[in-house]
């Protein structure tokens, strides 16, 4: 396990603007553009091939009684066959669309991925030349500044600056180097400066951009689990109505009403869960596709559904709970400097630096003792002192005044000044020694500070049943405070790899499914270990092939989001079911009257909607359950709103919201939708 | 005391004497199908069969046992209803007719006792003492095994074994049927029921049938079998004499079902769960009740043929609690009752038998009913569906459905083809709505293994013998197999332990899903062929 200090670190603002596109944390929404209905049109019109039919048992029975009611409607053609038939087909073109629509957001991106693989030359290290597409395990290859790496590997010489926007959307180039946690490098990603030798692997056709155009086109979508039990459902309930339908035939021949095929296959339509079975694989690829746009590539999707079944997180405390040790929290002056002359110190220091250590010292020098945070026109002359590695501190030379901060090891430091260091160390935190001409003025405190809203998060998280252990390399007591501070369940101190490990399994003997984020080589048990394990796309090739989602923002926090999105796709499923079957009923006393009225008159009672005519009736219940499945596909790409909170209170919603809701919505729909029916001439 | 209050007086002795007697009761039955212990008659009864009581079985082994027992069962009944002529007690009645004798040994191993005969005219004492009765004991053994196999499943863990058939048959019959059985036969006999070796007795000249009825009397109710001696059934003084017999009667058919919950909470360690399956079922009962009641008591039909011995209040009880539980015994005959009142009947079996159901059955059809209603509500709160502990995948939910599915496929099927038949318009009293209501009566009793009739259909035709008797095997044992199947996969599986993000199944929420669910699934499949039967009857 390496301590996250090493990933490069979000800064505040990065992570509040991340926290402010997303308010009161619910899963934020797809974009959904009415023009994709049309620009679908053509791949919807390609699923109405039968073999693409039979992979949903639902809409297969609408096809096959589309075709039946054609037939009919070919014989004995009159205006109410003629609309029940195109509104038979609808309710499949519908159905096709939706999935169309759902397929296509992926359908760009995988198209720009798919030219960064193009013409790709890979020169070997032995000095041949070979198509990138032709590289195995094990090549080694040359890559300079401004050539694309033509693999997915691991740097084993030298050191880059990399652009993977082509890959993450981030701008802002990365460091690459041999050796250590930050050796990966993705195929497709060009360099920047210098030139690294790259160990390739992965076999062709299998390195991280394939799996990426793989997953957001939905080519390889395998059905998950739960949805495989949905299916296994909805089927069941399409043999039942079937069943119900088709003895209805004998029923009414008993009583002297037999009724014609083209009818009881329009209520067999509006019977079986149409609704759900049409939005079922779209709700599918917009989960992932949900993923995808927050940066996140699951292998599979059985990996997003247990997501949302998650019992125990597992959280390291360094840049996913806390800032790290990066915020100042007080000045201690020493050796009786005044307090003043080192405030002054500290904030001349700061002014130029950009680090988040240096804009928190600032902060603390503006809002404890009243200073500008901006540099006055005097202030400004001073020429900044960059840090660097070999002398470990940074600062700014203004006139004769030479003001550096830095580590304490930088420093020759009396004894008293070393004390503060030490107890500053033994709490936790980072000292930074400030000195000016070489003459020590204090030490500043940095903190590691719980980020703001953690602590809901974490309520939130409990409210879901979800337990957040907080790991970290602290000591217990420091470990302790922090975790109070941010109300995280339980807490691993002083963890090592192992130790880990060891908790993860300890859960999951007690039936628990457990999730982590990691990114170093030693994380890799663990992660794989781990039911839902996002590797971070800085870490190494061993850590992303472990887990089974890569986040490519490095954002530790996501893993919080990420159940948030397995949930909301189950919840989608289940409250779209729910609605379809509660629909059943409007449809019940919209059509039964309707086939029925004339042999048992009593039957009319029932009409409650008062629909224009018998034909009208049937056929607006058809139109009806056609359209509503085009009014659902925004929500089904959406994914139903989703708020933390807990199972009975989220049921109670859902039934409330989708059950109740499905039972009246159509009873007004179908009534609107007759008002128009009604008025086309053979049918009111 | 109007007939109103005294009904309602009844009915409250009766949910006091339930409330009273299930715990003790209900507890006792845990024990049983838990204990290490043989008692020696069973050590005999396990030498004599060469069963190893202490071996487990695999779900699959389980479901052999069943079908092994049932089929032999139904080969033994049709053998010894055909060479009556020469068993003792036969009195000249004759071998039995093979199309009678085949449904009705299907009917009393299926526990559905569907009777298409007239007793005191077909049945000799021998066939009903060693073949009827028999099996009215071990068919309810049997479904509480099946019961008690699925419970196993919920509470085993990381086992393919749910227990051994033969060891709960045998329990199930010798600890718990045969002792309150017994002393129930000696309470019905102080109540005036009748227990008589003789054919019949001389009554100013006309000759009245008896026979041993007291005996087989309690059995008939406290195993939710229904198949009565003679052929008025409860309806029958000699059956059931008086308002006390009468409640007694009612008592004895709810009070295993109504038991098994607290058995069932008993075993899963939490009572609450128990307690919730109780108040859905509690609560179907008690609405159907109102809706007989009270369309028998402001019927249109008030007199046509009816039973007034009773009285509409004792009459609705013991209907709402006969088609409730997969009885079928009757105090009156329900094709008499209203459209309303028959269709409220005919709901209580289109539940699928779990208001509060059959001894085991309704145990057994609830927590299929719970496992679907779960699945949706797992998913509406964002978790792979689990209950009782357990995760509902592909297996589970595929074990459910064909376990729901069976019934009203057989059902519609049976139904759809006898609507169909030219012969079955000559079979009924009634055309038209009330017609359809006595086909689709007679198919939901024999699918839900009830057994009430509706009468007003003869059903002695080769094609109704036949297909009710398939009805009945099919709804019997397809749900039977199942249940075991998906009792296998539970019990493979760990436990999932309990977190503030699992969906409580004890409160008032689970309970309105639950019930909402066995009405919506009945309502879905069968509004269509009750628009054009009962509701049809019921807006005249």
């Amino acid at each position: 396990m390496t301590t996250t200090t090493e990933c490069p670190q979000r800064t505040p603002e990065e992570i509040r603007d991340r926290h402010a596109r997303n308010p009161g944390h619910q899963v934020g929404a797809g974009v959904f553009n009415p023009r994709r209905l049309l620009t679908s049109l053509p791949d919807a019109l390609r699923k109405f091939h039968p073999r693409h039919q039979l992979r949903n048992p639902v809409m297969f029975v609408v096809w096959v009684g589309s075709l039946l009611v054609t037939v009919f409607a070919i014989g004995e053609p009159s205006v109410f066959t003629v609309a029940v038939t195109l509104s038979l087909w609808s309710t499949v073109l519908f159905a096709n669309l939706a999935e169309a629509v759902a397929e296509g957001r992926g359908k760009a991106q995988a198209d720009s991925l798919r030219r960064t693989k193009e013409d790709v030359v890979a020169r070997l290290t032995d000095g041949r030349t070979v198509p990138g597409a032709d590289l195995r395990v094990g090549d080694l290859v040359v890559v300079g500044a401004g050539e694309v790496i033509p693999g997915d590997g691991d740097v084993v010489e030298g050191i880059a600056t990399v652009d993977e926007s082509a890959i993450t959307g981030e701008s802002a180039p990365v460091i690459r180097e041999s050796g250590g946690d930050r050796s990966a490098v993705t195929g497709g990603t060009t360099v920047l400066s210098d030139r690294v030798v790259v160990k390739i692997t992965t076999e062709p056709g299998e390195s991280f951009v394939d799996r990426m155009i793989a997953l957001v086109e939905g080519a390889e979508r395998q059905k998950t689990p739960n949805e495989i039990a949905l299916t296994i459902l909805l089927s069941t309930l399409t043999v039942v109505f079937v069943l119900a339908v088709v003895a209805l035939q004998p029923f009414a021949i008993f009583s002297g009403g037999k009724q014609s095929v083209v009818v009881l296959t329009a209520l067999l339509v509006c019977l079986i869960p149409t609704t759900i079975g049409a939005l079922l694989s779209a709700i599918g690829i917009a989960g992932m596709d949900r993923l995808v746009q927050r940066n996140v590539l699951a292998t599979s999707g059985k990996a997003v559904e247990a997501a949302g079944d998650v019992d125990t997180l597992l959280l390291d405390k360094t840049g996913t709970i806390t800032w790290g040790n990066r915020r100042a929290t007080e000045l201690i002056p020493v050796r009786g400097t005044p307090v003043d002359a080192l405030v002054d110190a500290a904030r001349l220091s700061s002014l130029a630096d950009g680090t988040p250590e240096g804009r928190s010292v600032v902060e603390l020098c503006a809002t404890r003792y009243g200073r500008a945070t901006e540099p006055a026109d005097s202030e400004r002359a001073g020429e900044f002192v960059p840090f660097t590695a070999q002398t470990r501190l940074s600062g700014i030379d203004l006139g004769d005044r030479r003001i550096r901060k830095g580590a304490a090891s930088a420093f020759t430091v009396d004894a008293s000044t070393r004390s503060v260091v030490d107890e500053i160390s033994a709490q936790g935190g980072t000292p930074l020694v400030v000195a000016e001409n070489d003459v020590v003025l204090g030490v500043i405190r940095l903190s590691d500070v719980v980020k703001p809203g953690m602590r809901q998060r974490f309520a939130e998280l409990r409210a879901m049943g979800i337990r957040t252990v907080m790991v970290t390399g602290d000591n217990p007591l420091t470990a302790r405070a922090i975790a109070d501070a941010a109300g995280v369940d339980d807490f691993l101190a002083e963890a090592k790899p192992e130790d880990k490990m060891a908790l993860i399994r300890r859960e999951q003997e007690g039936g628990k499914l457990v999730a982590m984020t990691g990114d170093g080589t030693n994380d890799a048990p663990a992660l794989a270990q781990s039911d839902v394990g996002v590797a971070m796309n800085t870490g190494t090739s061993a850590a992303k092939e472990a887990g089974n989602m890569v986040d490519l923002d490095s954002d530790p926090t996501k893993l919080i989001e990420i159940v948030e999105i397995g949930k909301q796709l189950l919840i989608t499923r289940g409250a779209l079911t729910t609605f379809s079957v509660a629909n059943d009923l409007a449809k019940y006393f919209a059509v039964l009257p309707a086939m029925f009225a004339a042999i048992h008159p009593q039957l009319g009672r029932l009409d409650i909607m008062h629909l224009g005519s018998p034909q009208s009736a049937i056929l607006s219940a058809v139109i009806f359950n056609a359209l509503v499945i085009v009014v659902l596909i925004p929500l089904a790409l959406r994914g139903v709103r989703y708020k933390p909170s807990s199972a009975s209170a989220l049921l109670r919603r859902n039934l409330l919201v989708y059950g109740l809701g499905g039972i009246v919505t159509p009873f007004v729909g179908i009534w609107l939708v007759d008002l128009l029916v009604r008025l086309i001439p053979g049918i009111g | 005391m109007s007939s109103t209050a005294a009904g309602l007086v009844q009915v409250g002795v009766l949910l006091v004497a339930l409330a009273v007697v299930h715990r003790p009761f209900g507890d006792y039955m845990a024990r049983v199908y838990t204990s290490a212990g043989h008692s020696r008659v069973e050590r005999a009864v396990y030498r004599v069969a060469r069963v190893d009581p202490e071996s487990g079985q695999r779900w699959g082994t389980y479901a052999r046992g069943v079908i092994a027992f049932s089929f032999v069962g139904v080969v033994l009944l049709y053998v010894l209803q055909r060479i009556q002529s020469v068993l003792p007690f036969d009195f000249d009645r004759g071998a039995v007719p093979p199309g009678v004798a085949f449904n009705t040994a299907i009917s009393f191993v299926t526990n559905t006792n569907w009777q298409s005969y007239v007793p005191e005219s077909v049945m000799g004492h021998t066939v009903q003492m060693v073949g009827l009765t028999v099996q009215n004991f071990v068919s309810g053994a049997v479904g509480m095994a099946v019961a008690v196999a699925l419970v196993r499943g919920f509470v085993r863990h990381r086992t393919d074994r749910l227990g051994n058939f033969w060891v709960d048959l045998v329990r199930g019959t010798i600890r718990i049927l045969l002792p309150v059985a017994f002393l129930f036969a000696v309470v019905l006999v102080a109540t005036g029921v009748v227990m008589s070796l003789k054919s019949g007795v001389t009554v100013d000249g006309r000759q009245v049938a008896t026979a041993p009825v007291a005996s087989q009397e309690a059995i008939k109710e406290l195993g939710t079998n229904g198949g009565g001696v003679l052929n008025a059934n409860s309806a029958h003084p000699f059956e059931n004499p008086n308002g006390w017999s009468n409640l007694i009667e009612v008592f004895l058919i709810l009070v295993i079902p109504v038991s098994l919950t607290r058995t069932f909470g008993t075993l899963v360690g939490d009572r609450r769960q128990g307690y919730v399956l109780l108040g859905v079922m509690g609560t179907l009962w008690s609405l159907v009740l109102a809706v007989i009641w009270v369309a028998e008591a402001h019927g249109l039909r008030p007199s046509e043929g009816k039973e007034t011995r009773f009285g509409v209040p004792s009459s609705a009880l013991f209907a709402n609690s006969t088609t409730g539980t997969s009885t079928g015994a009757v105090n009156s005959m329900h094709d008499s009752y209203t459209g309303l009142g028959g269709g409220g009947a005919m709901l209580n079996m289109l539940f699928g038998e779990m208001t509060p159901g059959g001894v085991g059955t309704g145990l057994y059809s609830i927590l299929v009913m719970a496992v679907i209603a779960m699945f949706l509500a797992g998913l509406m709160v964002g978790r792979t569906p689990e209950y009782l502990g357990k995760k509902l995948g592909r297996r589970e939910v595929t074990a459910a459905a064909v376990s729901i599915l069976a019934m009203p496929t057989v059902l519609l099927v049976g139904a759809g083809t006898a609507a169909l038949l030219p012969s079955t318009k000559g079979a009924l009293n009634n055309p038209g709505e009330h017609g359809l209501s006595e086909i689709l009566y007679a198919y939901a009793s024999a699918s839900n293994n009830n057994g009430s009739a509706f009468a007003g259909i003869t059903v002695t035709s080769d094609w109704f013998q036949a297909s009710l008797g398939v009805c009945m095997a099919l709804g019997r044992f397809i749900p039977i197999i199942a249940v075991l199947c998906l009792a296998g996969s539970l019990a493979a599986q760990k436990k999932v332990p309990e977190t503030a993000g699992t969906l409580p199944t004890t409160g008032p929420l689970f309970a309105t899903l639950l019930g909402g669910s066995i009405v919506l699934v009945a309502a879905l499949t069968f509004v269509p062929a009750l628009a054009l039967g009962p509701i049809a009857e019921a807006l005249l």
